[in-house]
């Protein structure tokens, strides 16, 4: 059973129940806090790190989608050390692997680019490092190109919690980790696959993308994942 | 013996140099026509899938961005094996045109415009645009005008004007609206007047021209173009391929362009970056031909439209039916951008152009694709290779200005003999050796699939290969 919580977000005083994250608080005050690897729907991973948020009484940046609400949290989510932090956390993204925005399928219709924009990210002060990355185009109706993955994991998330394929797993790690299809076998070749598409849908990149579609074509963004999860929900 | 070296050639698009060997009586004896950059397109597509080929390949180059899209896709559809929607063809031929428009007015007005009226012995400081808008301000503004004309149909169809990904494999993907239309037609008229005062002026001029035309590349060779096989009419979207000898026998007629191997080889030279295409029956480097504005009004029967036709006629009445100088290019290219703006506007007019039905889908069903269209600078062909799963896996693009290559150099020696005596060079006659480059208004970012502009040194070496003079340029004139 959640009791109520009450803390300050940015000077305001606001109350959440006790199992809320302080992303879930801030969203429900109306604060807004830049995420990318959280999506409404899908479970939490702090994956990507956009939405650290500064927690008095400790050094450390807490990730705002994965750390639940305590009595008296007193949370920060915009200060330059956070500014700063985030636009270098969207800077790795970019120099981790081979993101040309001008020749991808994404191209305006990206939830990276559109964070680099935000942050006025408009050239890089780390070293590109320029993998060389191949683009599972096995499967018949979709591509893979992991030169343009982020490891955000929500590919892995709504395959395992909605269509409950868990087709999709990472595997390595560090900069050498790799969304792999089944024990990484090709897409294409994937017994556990249901060509839903869920994963395309819900990929913030130009990562995962219907066969055919063309550069800056916009996709069908269709918001059907909140109704997916409360069906799931209602069968429990 | 000595050696000139003009480097970076200016006013034309990319890097290159240009050495010419002076014997020890001071005469001419070599020259060659470096380019200088390397990009490697060719190898950088492996790798990705076959869809992102279109907008990869525009990328090679930002003035003629369309016809690398428009070639990529025809390549493309031969991939998926699919014939695009009539409107979607016609739609493409649109911005064919358009491109051709805005790249010519841009090699006429900008590049070459001001050795013509400015003087090709002028102050080569005052010797650009600038120097023209201040003698010419009218024709200065025919040029911005008429390029504004072509890149502005290619924003209305693509949606931007350098880099629009509006074309695909398939077809185009979005159909016109009749605003879009009735926005570019109304424009037609302005563009037609000014393209035609501009070949009035050129024509009134042509005769204090005679020395440059006499010596600027002038000789035979064989040409090269697409050709509407009916009617003879200019094809630069679908067409096929013919080739004449200079005295219009046709070597090459009715043929299907796509197996280009069949009938052209490349050639490497140790001195450049740019491949040296021959017309393979007569070996190399035999097989010369030229391609682009000069080639193409050599081997068409006429060109399809009213009022260029009737330019053509003239074309031929005052230089014989085969012109042979690389210095025609220039009236050449006037009288193809009246015909684009002509012909875009009948286009246009013409049913079904409003059509929803632009695009086909289809998955791989071949292996392997050529497209093929008239690029403003000539016959551009895009061959690639795929596996099962689209991705591509060899790339091969034969570039116009490649097709160029063997008569540049050939053309760069017949001035440099004209013009230059010994090492005493004068900055007129290292302007001339330029400008007969620049009359084939090569792409050398195409040609070598490279990024840049173009600086210039010329080196005169001595008998003993010493270093004589050298007369240097900066990028910016």
């Amino acid at each position: 059973m959640s009791e109520v919580r009450t803390l300050q977000i940015d000077g305001k005083d606001v109350a959440a129940r006790s199992d809320e994250t302080i992303l879930c608080a801030a969203e429900e005050n109306e604060i807004h806090i830049p995420t990318l690897c959280h999506l409404e729907g899908l479970s939490d991973v702090g994956a990507c790190r956009l939405c650290v948020v500064e927690v008095e009484g400790t050094p450390k940046l807490m990730a705002a989608c994965t750390t639940t609400v305590e009595e008296g949290m007193k949370v920060t989510t915009t200060s330059e050390r956070l500014v700063a932090y985030r636009r270098r956390a969207i800077e790795m993204l970019f120099v981790e692997r081979n993101h040309i925005c001008a020749v991808c399928v994404a191209n305006n219709n990206c939830e990276l680019q559109a964070h680099a924009r935000n942050v006025g990210l408009d050239h890089f002060e780390l070293p590109l490092m320029h993998p060389a990355l191949p683009v599972d185009a096995s499967h018949e109706r979709f591509v893979m190109d992991h030169n343009r993955c982020i490891l955000c994991t929500r590919c892995v998330r709504v395959c395992d919690e909605v269509e409950q394929a868990h087709t999709w797993d990472v595997a390595g790690r560090g900069t050498g980790a790799r969304i792999v299809s089944d024990l990484g076998m090709p897409w294409g070749s994937s017994t556990t696959c249901t060509s839903c598409g869920k994963c395309v849908q819900v990929c913030p990149t130009g990562a995962l993308f219907e066969k055919g579609r063309s550069i800056s074509e916009p996709k069908a963004r269709r918001p059907y994942l909140p109704y997916l999860v409360r069906v799931k929900e209602r069968e429990r | 013996m000595s050696e000139i070296i003009i480097e970076p050639v200016t006013r034309i698009e990319g890097h290159a140099k240009i050495a010419v060997s002076v014997g020890a009586d001071g005469e001419v004896t070599d020259a060659r026509f470096s380019v200088t950059q390397v990009r490697g397109f060719e190898r950088i597509a492996v790798g990705r899938p076959l869809h992102e080929m279109p907008s990869f390949m525009a990328r090679i180059c930002g003035i003629c961005p369309t016809s690398h899209l428009l070639a990529s896709a025809k390549a493309c559809d031969e991939v998926l094996g699919v014939s695009p929607p009539l409107a979607a063809r016609q739609l493409r031929r649109v911005m064919n045109l358009a491109q051709i428009v805005q790249s010519h007015a841009l090699h006429f007005f900008h590049l070459s415009s001001p050795d013509l009226l400015l003087g090709f012995d002028s102050d080569p400081g005052a010797r650009n645009i600038a120097g023209v808008a201040a003698r010419a301000p009218e024709l200065a503004r025919d040029g911005i005008a008429l390029r504004k004309f072509g890149q502005q149909i290619i924003e209305k169809l693509g949606g931007k004007r350098i880099h629009p990904a509006w074309v695909v494999p398939g077809g185009v993907s979005a159909p016109l609206s009749t605003e879009q239309r009735d926005t570019i037609l109304a424009t037609v008229p302005d563009a037609h007047a000014r393209a035609a005062r501009t070949l009035d002026w050129f024509k009134k001029n042509l005769a204090s021209w005679a020395e440059e035309a006499a010596h600027f590349g002038s000789f035979p060779s064989l040409y090269m173009g697409l050709v509407h096989h009916d009617s003879g009419n200019a094809a630069y979207s679908e067409g096929r391929l013919r080739m004449v000898d200079e005295n219009g026998r046709r070597l090459l007629d009715d043929v299907d362009p796509r197996p280009y191997w069949e009938y052209l080889g490349e050639a490497v030279e140790p001195f450049s970056y740019l491949k040296s295409p021959y017309y393979k029956a007569l070996g190399y480097p035999a097989g010369i031909y030229r391609v682009g504005p000069l080639a193409r009004l050599n081997v068409i029967d006429h060109l399809g439209s009213p009022a260029a036709d009737a330019e053509l006629a003239e074309y031929r009445l005052r230089l014989g039916r085969f012109p042979n100088g690389s210095f025609h290019y220039h009236w050449a290219r006037l009288i193809e951008l009246l015909h684009c703006i002509d012909t875009i506007g009948a286009i246009l007019s013409g049913p079904g152009i409003l059509d929803e039905d632009v695009r086909a889908h289809a998955a791989v069903n071949n292996r392997e694709g050529v497209g093929v269209s008239e690029a403003p600078r000539g016959t551009l062909f895009h061959h690639y290779r795929v596996d099962k799963d689209g991705i591509v896996q060899w790339v091969n693009l034969v570039i116009a200005t490649g097709h160029n290559n063997l008569a540049m150099n050939r053309s760069v020696l017949q001035v440099a003999q004209h013009y230059i005596k010994g090492d005493q060079v004068r900055e007129g006659a290292l302007n001339r050796v330029e400008a007969v480059i620049r009359a084939y208004d090569p792409c050398l970012s195409c040609s070598t699939h490279a990024i840049g502009q173009m600086p210039l040194v010329l080196d005169v070496f001595g008998p003993g290969g010493e270093l004589l003079r050298r007369v240097s340029r900066s990028a910016e004139q």
